[in-house]
């Protein structure tokens, strides 16, 4: 960490406080440094960064349609190639839902033709631009606007889609899963991503206290925490093979501890709860 | 690669855009584009052609694509048709707001549904408030020379807009004709490579296509509209520079044919132009006095030379492939908006349905019994009886 790069490439945006996903975009572009070219589509961190004349991107930077973040991504790269420009990356920010959901196509097939882009999720699991909807990466039981827990709904009934997974099967040179509780192992990542020729896909876990009812302070250890209690394992995906980069096992006390301080969670029963513990244990040994 | 060759419209388009030397093409295949994406591949390949075919997996990505491309600063094209345009309309105001100068070619096709993979215009008439220049050829050569042309009007420091070249789906796309192909030397004397300042730099970093709120949004949209204003003066430039290498004239944003003294005037774009001038010709040699005048752009709009061109005929009709449903054609309604001249519109060649020159004949015979109303070609029923 002490290597990186003094200098800030994004600052002066209107992110709320505590926002994990301006703190995934800080990182990554102070990993990448002055020759990054960032694409972000709509969303939380282009509408923060990008209100005329207020502009919060010290490299350049533009935002992309919802559904384009990887095809604007692999332009920019055959423009900036054609213009005889070597040394730079093109790196993609885009949420949740603008990659798993609107996204999928695009990033999809920018990796099917291994375009040398690399593109961040940051996975804050729900629209949380427009207020608090279910994505595809809305974890199962969460209470989102659209899926409001009740007596008929109870909140979102759906895992989440296994974007990892998805995007290892096209056999893409580097994947990785982060968080940002654990910004050693996500500079390493981005670093190592940078490095690869290709399309490299990292999928950092990036908590919105708006979204998730927790407290502006907490980002970080609710990030560190979803890891330590085996919810989101932190993965690699390289030359054909899956690793485990910081293995924890699943632990039934701090999934329970995790899923209680955050108000999303909060109108969960005990059976629900039981169903977390289950799916995070079985995904473990699937390991 | 110059001389005569017998040429479909989509062939001696790909040899134009070849001849403009883009840096990126990505496109998605659509009927009946292939040919054209078809031909720069093979362009590409034997190395005719020093460009980054980029295959993406649909046409909103197609466009996405050339944004960024373009964004990095060099010359960009794509091509689709139809619902791949639809599908890309998203990224269309995307790019004209941005402005983004890059070229694409559109074979006019039908709209779903019903499914019909044949000609008409409603795909690109639906976009006209797209911000895109939209030009309509007549036929191959035609089509050629905007290939060329396009590249130098958009990429106009004055201009910097996208430009969207429509030929007439199979009508144009696929018949063939003899075209002559520009000299490469002469192409490049006419269109220098792309330079611009406003592309991403890594010593100025940029943020672009960024949001601008109640405060600045109508500044920067008054801009782009004054941009599109100023496409027809370096239409003017660029045609002048191009009769003074290649010899060939065009007329700017119309065509006017024979409509000095005419009485009765057909209004139409696109390729069945010249069935329209057939058809005056035969009229005229009865002592009918018809003219044709030919929308050659629809962005900007002529509505200057429109209204000039018919001021003093009894009667004028527009012709045109696409209807707006509820309305009439866009080109009626905006042809309308600019001349006193009693107007009717024929909504006519909707999903490829031929357009003999009997019609035209039958159109010119309406407007001298002063039949008005908006018509469909091969309906017998008045729409106002059939909606009744």
């Amino acid at each position: 960490m002490k290597n990186l790069d003094k200098n800030e490439y994004f600052f002066g945006h209107k992110a709320c406080a505590g926002c994990g996903g301006a703190l995934a975009v800080r990182i990554a572009l102070k990993t990448l440094g002055e020759r990054a070219v960032a694409v972000l589509p709509a969303g939380c961190m282009s509408a923060v960064g990008f209100n005329f004349p207020q502009l919060a991107f010290a490299n350049n930077a533009i935002i992309s349609t919802f559904a384009g973040t990887a095809s604007m991504l692999t332009g920019i790269v055959s423009g900036l190639r054609a213009r005889g420009e070597t040394g730079f990356t093109a790196v993609g920010f885009a949420g949740d839902g603008g990659t798993a959901d609107i996204g999928i196509q695009a990033l999809s097939g920018a990796i099917d033709r291994n375009d040398d882009i690399l593109y961040i999720c940051y996975d804050n699991e729900a629209y949380m631009n427009t207020g608090v909807q279910k994505s595809s990466l809305t974890p199962f039981g969460a209470r989102t606007t659209t899926t409001p827990a009740g007596d008929r709904i109870r909140g979102n009934i759906r895992e989440k889609k296994r974007m990892f997974e998805i995007v290892a099967a096209h056999g893409i040179s580097y994947a990785a899963t982060a968080s940002v509780g654990y910004l050693r192992d996500y500079v390493e990542k981005i670093r190592k991503a940078a490095a690869v020729r290709g399309a490299k896909y990292i999928h950092v876990l990036a908590p919105c206290p708006t979204g998730w009812g927790t407290g502006a302070d907490e980002t970080v250890e609710l990030a560190a925490e979803a890891v330590d209690c085996g919810l989101f394992p932190l993965r690699e995906f390289s030359d054909g093979k899956f690793r485990v980069t910081i293995r924890r096992t699943p632990n039934a006390g701090a999934i329970r501890a995790h899923l209680a301080r955050q108000g999303r969670f909060r109108h969960l029963t005990e059976e629900d709860i039981e169903h977390v513990i289950s799916l995070t244990a079985a995904r473990s040994n699937h390991l | 690669m110059s001389g005569r060759e017998f040429l479909s419209g989509n062939d001696a388009f790909a040899i134009g855009v070849c001849l403009a030397r883009p840096r990126v093409i990505s496109a998605y295949p659509i009927t009946p584009q292939t040919v054209v994406v078809e031909r720069l591949s093979e362009m590409a390949e034997n190395g005719s052609l020093d460009v980054d075919f980029i295959h993406v997996e649909s046409e909103h990505s197609a466009l996405s694509c050339a944004i960024g491309a373009s964004a990095a600063g060099v010359r960009t094209f794509t091509a689709t048709s139809s619902q791949g345009l639809l599908y890309m309309a998203e990224c269309l105001p995307y790019a004209s707001g941005g402005r983004f100068p890059i070229v694409m070619m559109n074979a006019n096709r039908s709209i779903a549904l019903p499914w019909n993979i044949y000609g008409d215009q409603s795909d690109s008439l639906s976009q006209l408030a797209s911000g895109w220049i939209q030009a309509y050829a007549q036929d191959a050569q035609e089509a050629l020379d905007l290939a060329l042309m396009s590249f130098y009007i958009a990429e106009h420091p004055k201009v910097s807009t996208p430009y969207m070249v429509n030929l007439d789906g199979f009508h144009l796309t696929h018949t063939y004709e003899v075209v002559d192909i520009p000299d490469d030397s002469l192409a490049d004397e006419f269109l220098p490579p792309y330079r611009t300042d406003a592309g991403i730099d890594f010593n100025a970093p940029k943020n672009m296509a960024f949001s601008a709120g109640p405060g600045h949004n109508a500044a920067f949209k008054y801009r782009q509209h004054a941009a599109m204003l100023r496409v027809r003066d370096v239409v003017t430039e660029a045609e002048a520079r191009f009769a003074g290498i290649f010899g060939r004239r065009y007329s700017g944003l119309t065509e006017a044919y024979m409509t000095g003294d005419a009485d009765y005037i057909i209004v139409t774009l696109g390729a069945v132009s010249g069935l329209c001038r057939d058809a005056a010709d035969a009229l005229r040699a009865r002592g009918v006095k018809a003219g044709v005048l030919r929308i050659r752009y629809m962005r900007p709009f002529p509505g200057d030379e429109i209204a000039r061109e018919l001021r003093g005929a009894k009667a004028a009709a527009v012709l045109e492939k696409d209807i707006s449903v509820g309305n009439a054609g866009a080109v009626f309604t905006e042809t309308a908006g600019v001349t006193d001249t009693p107007l009717s519109n024929y909504i006519g060649g909707l999903g490829g349905e031929d357009i003999a020159e009997a019609d035209i004949l039958e159109i010119f015979d309406d407007l001298r019994a002063g039949r008005g109303g908006v018509r469909f070609l091969g309906i017998k029923e008045r729409i106002d009886e059939e909606s009744r």
